[in-house]
């Protein structure tokens, strides 16, 4: 059976990461490679890597990093800031990168996903949806969620679907942060509308959250980053307790 | 041991290289048929479309070639559904090393698979030391049904061939070079043969 995927998300500036992470049996906690390969070892089914960086130089330092991240970790993982073109992607792919995520620049430019995909192929574009509800419609957000747009987070999921997606990973702004839980009911539309994956983000703090978010929220896949940079919540600990739920899980 | 990946233009070969990379050994990319016939071994990578895929092998000759090769190859996901006598992606006839033809999952389930997925009933030396059941990175829409060379199955909407071989040709739908430890065992055993 197809198993439900835990994802931990690195956000990577200037090739180090940020937001801080506790794990005591790191020499070096800063760079991504060596936390990456920790997150592999102990069960983590994906990884995604989250570009924040505003230099000029982020391009060479995101493929650098890609390509080290590549040579190193033997499970699958996304790349996803920053990235706006085909000539981006196929760099990216290129240092060994399973899949891109984009965000702002596919709703500037709805092309971009049917070019991605037919140059690509779906399984590599994964389109991140930010979104928050104002006045009881889901609605997308840009820019790390500060500039509204007038799409609905189902219409243009569908859009971003029948242009080629390969996923969608949704993270509700309304949740991220709170750790009281995933947008489940909004991910269980989302996953009913879709013929595609959804992985939910935005909200974990307990394990319950992820029991919830993959059965009544019908998730494929839950991304979280501080509960597990900070040991709040151990991956292996997490498997067995989904496992212990009849949740199909790979230990 | 000289290994070969077969050049042809397609998808992610960086991770092959760097997962045999990690097990000591150094892999070449080359679209020579005098080097690809003198290797070890030979990889036959592939991600994306059948039909264009197809369409570059044919280009350079490489769809005659692959067919005669006698040392062990190994065809990872879209390697594997090239190798087979057809698909119903892009309508494409495939190298006809495994009798079988690819077809895509129906609609009951979200396509493409993308996650870890079991492998059971294995059946080859290619799986030296795997337990039944381990589960595998797969990314996929199309699949190659249950057949007479099926040496793995997995139940995605319907119980498939997740592994073929016949003679020396060997395939797999999912990616060892992604799958942990047991990928890297995959790996393993066919640098061994």
């Amino acid at each position: 059976m197809l198993t439900k995927r835990i994802i931990p998300c690195l956000d990577i500036k200037n090739g180090r990461t940020v937001k801080g992470v506790n794990f005591i049996d790191l020499r070096d906690a800063g760079d991504p490679v060596e936390l990456a390969a920790k997150y592999a070892e102990t069960g983590a089914d994906e990884l995604v890597f989250l570009d924040i960086s505003a230099t000029e130089e982020r391009r060479k330092t995101l493929a650098d990093l890609v390509l080290r991240v590549a040579e190193k970790i033997n499970i699958p993982f996304t790349v996803g800031g920053g990235i706006s073109s085909v000539e981006d992607v196929d760099i990216l792919l290129q240092n060994g990168a399973d899949k891109v995520s984009i965000n702002s620049s596919a709703v500037k430019n709805p092309k971009l996903i049917n070019e991605l995909a037919a140059k690509f192929g779906s399984q590599c574009v994964v389109v991140a949806i930010d979104a928050k509800q104002i006045n009881g419609k889901w609605t997308v957000h840009l820019v790390g969620g500060k500039v509204p747009t007038d799409l609905d987070l189902f219409e243009w999921a569908q859009e971003v679907e029948s242009r080629g997606a390969g996923e969608i990973l949704f993270t509700s702004m309304d949740h991220d942060g709170t750790k009281a839980g995933f947008a489940d009911e909004a991910l269980a539309r989302l996953s009913e509308l879709l013929n595609i994956p959804v992985i939910a983000s935005g909200g974990a703090g307990t394990m319950q959250h992820f029991t919830d978010t993959f059965t009544s929220g019908k998730a494929d896949a839950a991304l979280a980053a501080s509960v597990f940079h900070f040991h709040e919540i151990d991956i292996p600990l997490l498997k067995l307790e989904l496992k212990s739920k009849n949740i199909p899980i790979r230990l | 041991m000289k290994l070969v990946i077969i050049n042809y233009g397609a998808g992610n070969i960086q991770s092959i290289k760097f997962a045999f990379k990690r097990l000591g050994v150094d892999a070449v990319l080359s679209d020579d048929a005098e080097e690809i016939k003198a290797a070890d071994k030979v990889i036959f990578p592939g991600v994306g479309e059948a039909s264009s895929a197809m369409a570059k092998l044919r280009d350079t000759g490489l769809d005659k070639l692959i067919p005669t090769l006698t040392q062990p190859v190994l065809g990872i996901c879209l390697g594997m559904q090239l190798m087979c006598k057809h698909s119903t992606e892009g309508d494409t006839t495939g190298l006809g090393i495994f009798d079988v033809s690819v077809t895509k999952f129906s609609n009951s389930v979200k396509v493409p698979q993308i996650g870890w997925n079991e492998v059971s009933n294995l059946n080859s030396p290619l799986f030296e030391g795997i337990p039944e059941n381990s589960h595998m990175y797969l990314v996929h829409s199309f699949y190659a049904p249950k057949c007479e060379e099926l040496i793995a199955e997995t139940m995605y909407d319907v119980k498939y061939a997740s592994a073929l071989q016949k003679d020396n040709f060997y395939g797999v739908q999912f990616h060892p070079e992604k799958s942990g430890l047991v990928g890297e065992q995959v790996l393993k055993n066919f640098l061994q043969m």
